[in-house]
């Protein structure tokens, strides 16, 4: 299940700016450990968002991005209140969705 | 695994734990399978590759698209990185970090409810051009800058 994502959203102008930190290995599978073996590719293939039930973004990713990912986005519209869902599933089928209100 | 001769209650363990892993295997392929995670796209190994794998061909350097991040990274290991598209109807985002081992670092899809205009952070090997790429209306537009790397970001 992984560890919690941090979730920012504030609207602002009819823009949503949405920010998520994720708690996430990402392995490239080109690393080895101490015995020279190789550690296998462990990392966040999909992520998607949702503003109140609706898919709003979506984007896949190999293992270039940073150990515990920082993803910026914006949505058009969205308001004080609103609910925005972040998803994310990685390599190994692992998924874990967090939720937060908009500012 | 150790290498002292099999006990019967390791051996059950070993069992119990090949079985898990089989079933686990089997239960969550299809997940991944049914999202449609581009391998090829993520598995070609030079820009070139990557964007003949996402079906990009005809690309244009355009000035409205935009690539945002410092010319030297300290740490390779986290390289923020912006890719901001004014171009009309941008469907698709790709970031590619040309000399890293997979070059196609993020595909993002922007829908009609989503501004062209996204930010993460990406690992480096080494210095390289890092190229945004925008799809829109099935053409394609590029912008490229060069980061510096003075510390890789791959298990260095």
């Amino acid at each position: 299940m992984g560890n919690p994502m941090k979730i920012r959203a504030a609207a602002k102008d009819g823009i949503t700016e949405v920010k998520v930190l994720m708690s996430h290995e990402m392995e490239t599978g080109l690393r080895k450990d101490a015995s020279g073996n190789t550690i296998p590719a462990w990392f966040i293939a999909e992520i998607s968002a949702k503003l109140n039930g609706k898919q709003v973004m979506t984007a896949q990713w190999g293992p270039s991005i940073s150990k515990n990912p920082f993803l910026s986005f914006k949505i058009k519209g969205g308001k004080a209140g609103d609910k925005v869902a972040v998803t994310w599933v990685d390599n190994k089928g692992d998924t874990r969705t967090d939720e937060a209100s908009v500012t | 695994m150790t290498s002292q001769p099999l006990n019967r209650r390791g051996f059950l363990t070993r069992v119990a734990a090949l079985g898990l892993t089989t079933a686990l295997g089997t239960t969550l392929a299809p997940h991944l399978a049914r999202a449609e995670w581009n391998k090829a796209a993520f598995d070609g190994k030079s820009t070139a590759d990557a964007m003949k794998a996402l079906g990009a061909s005809g690309t244009a350097d355009s000035a409205d698209v935009q690539i945002l991040a410092s010319d030297i990274a300290e740490n390779g290991a986290v390289v923020p990185v912006q890719a901001v598209s004014k171009v009309p109807g941008t469907t698709r985002i790709a970031i590619l970090v040309d000399k890293n081992p997979s070059t196609l670092a993020a595909l993002f899809d922007v829908g009609p409810d989503m501004v062209a205009d996204v930010t993460t952070r990406i690992k480096m090997g080494q210095t390289s051009n890092v190229t945004v790429l925008v799809e829109a209306g099935g053409k394609y537009f590029t912008a490229t800058k060069e980061i510096k790397v003075t510390l890789g970001g791959c298990g260095g």
